[in-house]
């Protein structure tokens, strides 16, 4: 399929008002950065990072029904290898995209073949996506090569240099929207393959979606590494982003968590759910951290993730298809189109 | 002599197997009734761990005392919780399920860090270090009492499931949904004591917890997966299930932390879970569903 | 006439209870079979075993000249055999041509040419109204009818049917029977498993009685409805 005419055809479909909607916002998105300070900045690009996984994640959640929660183990294997690549044989990360994404689809071919062959599903699915995130947290924290728990460091060079991830938030800024935006089209082209309906047939009953001619294992395997491979190259801009790896935190349950949240808020399984939630709960907990350390006078840690739990509770009791199909009505695009 | 080192790990390994059973009991009592998977049930653990702890230091009550009016509130909570927040959802998809018990488990997890602080905090009783000694074995005397006690409440519960009117009760709930409803029985009470006792046993796992572990609210996660693998080793919903697959994981822990390195405790577990679902999936003492 | 379907002696038992015993039968290409049978006769226990859910403990299953017994339900699929389910499963938060191109998918060249397809079997199966509905919206006669739509969609040689007419009134069972007339005109093979008698008899040009898992009786509705034992131990418990 053409890539260029299937993008004609999304933009064909789409009403009008919504499209309009788009391009502003796309429009103000670009030109932002000029009234945007480096703190700012940064929260931008957290956001667009969180929509970016969040689309990821929702391959397998959303399209698949796949609940992973481990995703952690991806974004810190690309991570991992970005760094190692760069500060030990002085590979671009431009490059080292390539591996992080092999192998990351390889860690997930291994889960799911595990999951799946076994017909291990559910919440015992999900237990198993966070085994091999732990197993892969001490596996790191004991590999001295990589630093072991005392982290892994990618030194910060005096000349910028875009192409090797090296720069300020204003670098990350521009690199995290194509991101965002890359992530949206490829899984705005998925959603309306074969693939993704086969996804979606499966998702709704498997035991149908097998007797229409769905190969179910085969689907869930392309949603794992699929999914598993696009969180690998978010996880090498993320470790560029942050000069530092360390085991504890990059494998940390609570990571996986931190990045299911956007599109469980924003709505499983729709294009804009990720990019809204993320939209929505980062800037919140931003500022709540911020608003904190004003009052109190120091930084209390934990202050967002409190609120973050409150507001998956609010909203998987009052609204659990999450914002974005509401808004959806609020903008006029009909039911059963995005 | 090398096989003394064996049995002490061994003993070790079951002691403390019996505690971590005893917390997977109540993940799984409740998993084997409501249907549900209580995904903070680590968090509930770390709780009553900071709750033993402070009423320890403030008042001096000794942690194998103060587990029984821990487990006590933890009941009346996890009876309240049941009949408030769970209740809607036992009939919601799974996901959806996870998701409140997630929230819950996050702002419980960062509400104790937000009191207590990210520092590992510990009991220090004043026998901490006492053991005995039996031929080549040495075993700490903490680690007796904690595993005895953790035994005597899970005796409770067995015989509560087994010999009173209630527990039957219960027990013809997880069976038969229709048919305990048409019968007259009240689920949804039966449903709020279930989770009242399942939240009891991490309670008084909880506390007991203290006197062999430093709390500190990052290790509730860890607790959840721990709680988690072992009740589906044993078979989700089986109780001498849970028993059975914390002894296995206390001793596969004792064993790897011990004979190759501490942090492949965890992995040990881990190996245990991975061989388990893919030859038995259903657990070891589980009914294949 | 060739024999498109070819069921040797299955049998399955489970835990000792004998659910089909050495069943045979064959259908032809183009005919409308039938498999009838009073309420635990064995007559899903059979379907299941020919539409690959379920392995026979004996005997085999051939499709267009191929062994299909222990092959699964996608391939099955594949090689022509579509199937619905007694208890209707459409894709509940999809819409009714998202559910027909799921089906239409498997044979057509590109997403567009499914959702030709499906908007085809759609009119069909008189559903294209209701196109834009989310299935779990529509009501138990539309379920069923898309349930059809959605088999039928990955064109199929053999259509096999479990129960669509069982819980319609009589004026939608005889909408879904001229429909399924209209379908196995355009070339399609079906083989029905009922319980509704009336509408088997005016559709099937063989049937075949199951009762307590074995065969009694095959032949035409008016040879079977005259034979003594399906007299005696089904139509007699069941119209008197």
């Amino acid at each position: 399929m053409n890539p260029f005419a299937s993008l004609a055809r999304l933009a064909d479909e789409a009403p009008r008002r919504a499209l309009v909607l788009l391009g502003v916002l796309v429009a103000v998105l670009l030109s932002a950065p000029v009234l945007l300070d480096r703190y700012l900045l940064s929260v931008f690009f957290l956001i667009f990072w969180f929509a970016t996984v969040g689309q990821a994640w929702n391959i397998m959640m959303g399209f698949c029904g796949q609940l992973s929660l481990g995703h952690a183990l991806y974004v810190g294997l690309g991570g991992y290898i970005g760094a190692l690549l760069w500060v030990k044989f002085g590979i671009s990360p431009a490059i080292a995209i390539v591996p992080a994404m092999l192998v990351a689809m390889a860690f997930g071919a291994v889960i799911g073949w595990l999951g799946f062959r076994f017909g291990i599903e559910g919440v015992y699915f999900a237990l198993l996506t966070i085994a091999f995130a732990e197993v892969a947290r001490i596996g790191f924290d004991n590999w001295s090569f990589v630093g072991g728990a005392a982290g892994f460091f990618i030194p910060v060079s005096a000349t910028a240099s875009p192409v090797n991830l090296r720069g300020g938030p204003m670098l990350f800024y521009y690199v995290g929207l194509a991101m965002m935006i890359l992530a949206f089209f490829v899984c705005a082209a998925l959603r309306r393959s074969k693939l993704g309906h086969a996804w979606l047939a499966v998702r709704e009953d498997a035991e149908a979606a097998r007797a229409l001619g769905i190969d179910v294992f085969r689907a869930k395997m392309a949603a794992v590494v699929l999914s598993a491979a696009m969180t690998a190259v978010a996880g090498v801009v993320y470790a560029f982003y942050q000069n530092n790896l360390f085991p504890s935190q990059t494998f940390d349950i609570a990571r996986s968590i931190e990045m299911i949240l956007a599109p469980i808020i924003g709505g499983l399984g729709t294009l804009f759910g990720p990019i809204l939630g993320a939209f929505i709960l980062t800037p919140l907990g931003q500022t709540l951290i911020a608003l904190v350390e004003k009052i109190a006078g120091r930084a209390i840690p934990g202050v967002n993730l409190v609120f973050y739990g409150a507001a998956l509770m609010v909203i998987i009791w009052y609204a659990p298809n999450g914002v974005w199909p509401w808004l959806k009505k609020k903008l006029g695009i009909p039911e059963g189109r995005e | 002599m090398f096989w003394s080192l064996y049995a002490n790990v061994l003993v070790q390994g079951v002691l403390t197997g019996l505690v971590y059973g005893l917390m997977a009991l109540g993940l799984s009592v409740i998993f084997g009734v409501v249907r549900v998977v209580n995904f903070a049930h680590g968090e509930f653990a770390v709780v009553a761990m900071y709750a033993a702890f402070v009423l320890f230091r403030s008042f001096g009550i000794d942690p194998f005392l103060s587990m029984l009016p821990i487990a006590l509130a933890f009941f009346v909570i996890g009876y309240g919780l049941q009949r408030t927040l769970i209740n809607p959802f036992v009939s919601r998809p799974e996901h959806e399920q996870f998701i409140l018990l997630v929230g819950l488990a996050i702002i419980m997890v960062n509400g104790t860090l937000m009191i207590f602080g990210p520092d590992a905090r510990s009991a220090n009783l004043s026998y901490s270090f006492d053991s005995w000694e039996i031929g080549a074995i040495i075993v700490d005397k903490v680690r007796v009492y904690a595993a005895i006690a953790a035994l005597a409440v899970a005796s409770l519960l067995f015989a509560f499931f087994r010999f009173t009117d209630t527990g039957v009760a219960i027990r013809a709930c997880a069976d038969n949904l229709v048919g305990a409803a048409v019968v007259g029985l009240d689920v949804k009470k039966l449903y709020a004591l279930t989770f009242g006792l399942g939240l009891a046993c991490v309670g008084a796992a909880g506390a007991l917890m203290v006197t062999l572990t430093d709390a500190t609210p990052m290790i509730a996660p860890a607790f959840t997966l721990l709680a988690f693998t072992i009740v589906i080793i044993g078979g989700m919903g089986s109780m001498t299930g849970a028993i059975v697959g914390g002894l296995l994981i206390g001793i596969a822990e004792a064993m790897a932390s011990v004979l190759i390195a501490p942090s492949m405790k965890t992995m040990a577990s881990f190996g245990l879970l991975v061989l388990v679902l893919a030859l038995r999936p259903q657990g070891l003492l589980g009914r294949r569903a | 006439m060739t024999t498109l379907l070819d069921v040797r002696a299955v049998t399955k038992r489970f835990r000792g209870l004998t659910a089909v015993d050495g069943v045979s039968l064959s259908v032809e290409e183009g005919e409308i079979f039938a498999v009838i049978g009073p309420n635990g006769a064995g007559k899903t226990t059979l379907f299941n075993m020919i539409a690959g859910a379920m392995a026979p403990d004996a005997g085999s299953v051939t499709f267009a000249g191929e062994r299909a017994d222990g092959v699964p339900p996608h391939e099955l699929c594949r090689r022509g055999l579509a199937r619905t389910f007694q208890i209707v499963r459409p894709f509940p938060e999809l819409t009714v041509l998202e559910n027909a191109t799921i089906g239409a998918m498997m044979r057509a060249p590109d997403m567009d040419a499914a959702r030709a397809k499906a908007g085809e079997v759609l009119r069909q199966l008189d559903l294209w109204d209701r196109r834009e509905a989310r299935a779990k919206s529509l009501t138990l006669p539309d379920r069923k009818r898309l349930e059809c739509a959605r088999a039928l969609a990955t064109q199929p040689r053999l259509l096999l049917l479990d129960e669509v007419m069982a819980g319609l009134r009589p004026t939608e069972v005889d909408r879904i029977v001229a429909i399924l007339r209209e379908i196995n005109r355009s070339g399609v093979t079906i083989l029905l498993i009922e319980h509704v008698m009336r509408a088997t008899m005016a559709l099937a040009g063989r049937i075949h009685v199951l009762h307590h898992g074995a065969t009694i009786a095959e032949g035409t509705p008016e040879e079977v409805t005259r034979h003594p034992k399906v007299l005696e131990s089904y139509l007699g418990a069941e119209a008197l």
